[in-house]
């Protein structure tokens, strides 16, 4: 059976082989879903950079005169909030602030993470037990309570925010990426690396990197949806920016007083944080059965 | 089993200490001197230098850690700056109230997550299917305080059914088991039961899907037993996983209540918490932190010695 | 047969030979290996001994067989030996010279080279097969377009044709076509050494004999010695000039592999051959069968290892350790009391007359 396979594939013509990246690449554009969230962010991302040049109303501007008008009155497509701004300006201009505060923290996990992870995946021993235990001190602390308390003993503030949100989520990166680095070190391949004599710098370059980051990268695709829903619950506490600056988390705030005069317009800032959260999350779960080879 | 359980609380008590470690530095990372939130505007130095004394901010970094936690494990956090109560009595009467949310909300999540779980899992790749895992989706990407939000919007503000905030009527402090005193915790157990729900349907999702891939499922259809027969089987080794995800998420819910708790107003640890931090109270925002931290430690410790003694495999590793 | 024309043009220079064809490729001397096991939490820590004073060696262009049974010690003396793990005692001597002193730890890898049980499992999924092969010659200094050139070489070398496979990924490819590029992957060094662990176990018969051939062939043409490792005592006897018998990290008797077979002197190589489904009906069961499970290896008995399940066994086997013996002039050795005249086994020959070995 397997000799007649043989000689089948040695008279089959030569293919054009796909690597493994352009494979999984073609797989999640084929997902509607992915490819739908996608789409989605990119609009958020892309209205929230090119905000000046979209024909705005000031996010800044009040006015007394037209305070908490609702969703759908003329000039203002989605109504103003209680200092009489355009909410649909303020959403906009909001994404700048919550998406960098809700994305950078796991930008700069991730790097701090992976790195430590690998370091303790492929090192072993005592570095190894050196960092996974502290990494288990913080996971002690349920990620909220954590990146509050560090948030108010820091405090209110945009960088604390940040600093307070990647120290949450380093030991979670870290731990994903020991474990992967783990699995992939004990594989045959790495031993074969090793017997031919290469050194672990190369050997973690060539064979272990590209084997690991897609996991992790996964991994912290979907925490990003957390870091959203943290980011804009610590400035929805008083921990980040400060009024007047737009931002989803500090309007879900001062708008909650809004809620017996005009509830929906108060409940909008909440929906653009869910759509970029739940966006990361399918976009995190597309790209890891994309990811799956066997299926 | 009784040396896995002396093995795992041998391990805890380094975490414990290390856990206490960071409570303490908390206050130390603070900008400014620590001093400032009891200190009168106009106070003389000698004022400052004698608080600092008896305050101990004097003595060296590690001999202060040293002398936190030997008061500590007698029960002794301090004293809030604000009201001047021991930080303890404080903290145990706000957690008793966050307690009471978290176990109503964890019978919510663990109920509706073990059946959506179920019937997911059971029905895979059919529309319901579908709208479990996209219920449970939702449930982990809400921003759970802005649900509240939301759901205070239907339901006090439009439908006037139930309280928007507070634990009880005319704002008192005593909680009773009535209809008046519970119609409070709806809200705020529904809004906190969302995380733990759709984490549980996604777990449950996944077991089920297992168990019914395995042989011996097939080896009991094949043997005639019908499909009720099978669900009962499915459920009876998905629900102690399932178990153990609940207790893990119930130390969650203790540790994140603050946001929902500020949303309701529910006089529970994490509205504690978050006067503590805008009074720049340092002993209180220590002391609840580090009770809180304890308490979902020793919820960890507890899942894990359960978990053992229903799976033996689990001993092993 | 080997002649520098049938060699691709550009490989990389083999190790030299230095003592010449008396000197043996590999000298093991003592070799030992424990790991330790995390007692419970109150109890003393423990070692399994997994390689335990291992001694033997491999001359030039021999074919040497390891067997026994799973979990003696086989993969960890192939890690041991490539200096993949480290080592608690002995020496490994490679052409006379060991690594730390006349010999580099690099140059050592280029010298001996591995071939892994699990195909799959030894090929990184994310390279093509080309990079796979170019990879090792490229850690020794070879240029990126040489090292490809040389591995579309070597595919042709082990039958097959790099157009169709050397851009090909590892999961694209059967078990057999796997292993043949891991089996060039290793040459690629240039080794004269090649270590093949359990290296067709996991493949169909049919497939495995193609792979076996293809050895035999690599092994004329570019004058290799392989130390076998195999628990398949058929596939051991095919291809093997010596073998090894091992049991619970020990070497139990060794010899030339048709002077091992006709007249096996070890109750366990006994054994062993017994249990092996045999075409020939009369060499069934002449020994009854080793019973039971092999002991633990981290509580190994005392005196002889294999008294526990050994149908002969005496108070002395109990009592002291058997060392080998000779058992003829053309190095048949057994470690067995049965084998040593005047041991104080019942079985042992008479001392001074030695001639009834079996």
């Amino acid at each position: 059976m397997s000799a007649m396979l043989d000689s089948a594939l040695q008279a089959a013509p030569a293919t054009k082989a796909r690597g493994y990246w352009a494979t999984v690449a073609r797989r999640i554009v084929g997902d509607k879903v992915s490819m739908a969230c996608a789409i989605i962010l990119v609009l958020i991302f892309a209205s929230a950079l090119l905000a000046p040049w979209l024909g705005l109303a000031d996010p800044y501007q009040g006015s007394m005169i037209r305070r908490l008008r609702h969703i759908g009155t003329p000039g203002y497509p989605l109504g103003t909030d209680e200092l009489g701004r355009d909410m649909l300006a303020r959403l906009i201009y909001g994404g700048r602030l919550s998406l960098i505060v809700g994305i950078l923290p796991v930008i700069f996990a991730f790097a701090i993470g992976t790195s430590l992870g690998l370091v303790a995946g492929y090192v072993g021993g005592r570095i190894n037990t050196a960092i996974m235990r502290t990494v288990d001190v913080f996971y002690a602390f349920p990620s909220v309570l954590l990146a509050i308390a560090i948030s108010g003993a820091l405090g209110a503030g945009i960088t604390n925010s940040i600093v307070s949100l990647t120290i949450v989520f380093v030991p979670q990166i870290t731990r994903v990426a020991e474990s992967v680095t783990t699995g992939v070190r004990n594989m045959d391949f790495v031993e074969a690396a090793r017997a031919s004599g290469a050194g672990p710098i190369t050997i973690m370059r060539v064979h272990m990197l590209g084997n690991v980051l897609g996991a992790i990268f996964v991994y912290a695709t979907g925490l990003i949806s957390v870091s959203m829903i943290l980011a804009a619950g610590l400035s929805f506490l008083g921990l980040g920016t400060k009024p007047p600056e737009p931002e989803w988390g500090l309007m879900l705030n001062t708008l909650r007083t809004a809620i017996y005069v005009n509830p929906w317009v108060a409940a909008l800032p909440g929906a653009m944080i869910f759509a970029v959260s739940i966006c990361f999350n399918l976009l995190s779960d597309g790209m890891r059965s994309a990811m799956d080879i066997r299926n | 089993m009784f040396a896995y359980i002396a093995r795992r609380i041998v391990y805890v008590i380094p975490i414990v200490i290390c856990v206490a470690l960071v409570c303490f530095l908390l206050v130390h990372i603070t900008p400014g001197d620590p001093l400032v939130a009891v200190l009168p505007a106009d106070a003389s130095q000698e004022l400052a230098a004698q608080l600092r004394s008896a305050y101990g901010f004097d003595r060296p970094l590690p001999v202060q850690f040293g002398l936190w936690l030997w008061r500590a494990l007698h029960g002794d956090l301090g004293s809030s700056i604000a009201t001047g109560r021991p930080v303890l009595t404080e903290v145990m009467r706000a957690v008793g109230n966050t307690v009471m949310l978290a176990v109503a909300a964890a019978m919510i999540g663990f109920t509706f997550g073990l059946l959506f779980g179920l019937i997911a899992g059971y029905f895979r790749d059919t529309w319901v299917d579908k709208v479990a895992t996209s219920v449970a989706i939702a449930g982990v990407s809400l921003p759970h305080y802005w649900l509240g939000m939301v759901l205070v919007i239907i339901f006090s503000v439009q439908l006037n059914w139930l309280p928007a905030v507070g634990a009880g009527p005319g704002g008192s402090g005593a909680w009773a088991w009535d209809w008046e005193h519970l119609r409070y915790l709806v809200l705020p157990a529904i809004t906190t039961s969302v995380i733990p729900m759709g984490i549980i349907t996604r777990t449950v999702r996944a077991l089920t899907g297992d168990i019914l891939s395995q042989d011996f499922v097939e080896a009991l259809r094949a043997k005639g037993l019908r499909e009720t027969a099978v669900f009962r089987h499915v459920v009876k080794n998905a629900a102690p996983t399932a178990l153990a995800v609940m207790g893990l998420q119930l130390g969650y819910m203790l540790g994140g209540s603050i946001l929902i708790e500020t949303v309701f107003s529910w006089p529970g640890s994490g509205l504690l918490l978050n006067s503590a931090i805008f009074q720049r109270d340092l002993p209180l925002l220590q002391g609840t932190i580090l009770v809180l931290a304890l308490f979902f430690v020793l919820l960890n410790l507890l899942v894990d010695i359960a978990q053992a003694a229903i799976d033996p495999r689990i001993k092993r590793s | 047969m080997m002649t520098e024309a049938n060699l691709p043009a550009d490989m990389l220079e083999p190790v030299a030979d230095v003592g010449g064809i008396a000197q043996p490729l590999l000298q093991v001397k003592g070799l030992t290996k424990h790991f330790p096991v995390r007692g419970g939490l109150f109890s003393p820590q423990k070692t399994v001994r997994a390689v335990d004073n291992l001694s033997f060696a491999v001359m030039k262009g021999e074919t040497v067989g390891i067997v026994g049974e799973s979990g003696c010690g086989k993969s960890t003396t192939a890690r041991l030996l490539m200096h993949l793990m480290p080592r608690d005692g002995g020496d490994i001597v490679y052409d006379g010279m060991q690594v730390g002193r006349s010999l580099s730890l690099r140059e050592l890898r280029r010298g001996m080279q591995m071939v892994f049980q699990d195909s799959y499992a030894s090929l990184n999924p994310r390279l093509t097969i080309e990079e796979s092969i170019a990879f090792g010659p490229k850690v020794h200094g070879m240029a990126d377009g040489a090292a490809r050139t040389l591995a579309r070489e070597l595919l042709g070398k082990v039958g097959l044709r790099p157009e169709t496979f050397a851009n090909r990924y590892p999961h694209e490819i059967s078990g057999g076509q796997r292993q043949r590029v891991n089996i060039a992957r290793a040459l690629a060094l240039s080794p004269r050494l090649v270590i093949l662990d359990e290296a067709v176990s996991a493949l169909d018969k049919s497939v495995e004999a193609q792979v076996l051939n293809l050895l035999a062939d690599l092994k004329r043409e570019f004058g290799l010695t392989y130390l076998f490792i195999s628990h398949d005592l058929n596939v051991v006897r095919y291809i093997s000039d010596r073998v090894l018998v091992m049991y619970l990290g020990e070497v139990v008797e060794l010899g030339p592999v048709d002077a091992v077979w006709d007249a096996p002197a070890h109750p366990y190589t006994r054994a062993l051959l017994a249990a092996m489904p045999s075409s020939v009906p009369d060499r069934r069961t002449e020994v009854p069968p080793i019973s039971g499970d092999p002991p633990n290896p981290i509580d190994p008995p005392s005196g002889c290892r294999f008294h526990t399940r050994c149908p002969f066994a005496e108070p002395v086997c109990a009592n002291d350790t058997p060392k080998l013996g000779d058992l003829d002039t053309m190095g048949h050795q057994a470690a067995c009391y049965m084998a040593v005249p005047g041991s104080g086994h019942s079985r042992a020959p008479a001392k001074a007359r030695g001639d009834d070995a079996a």
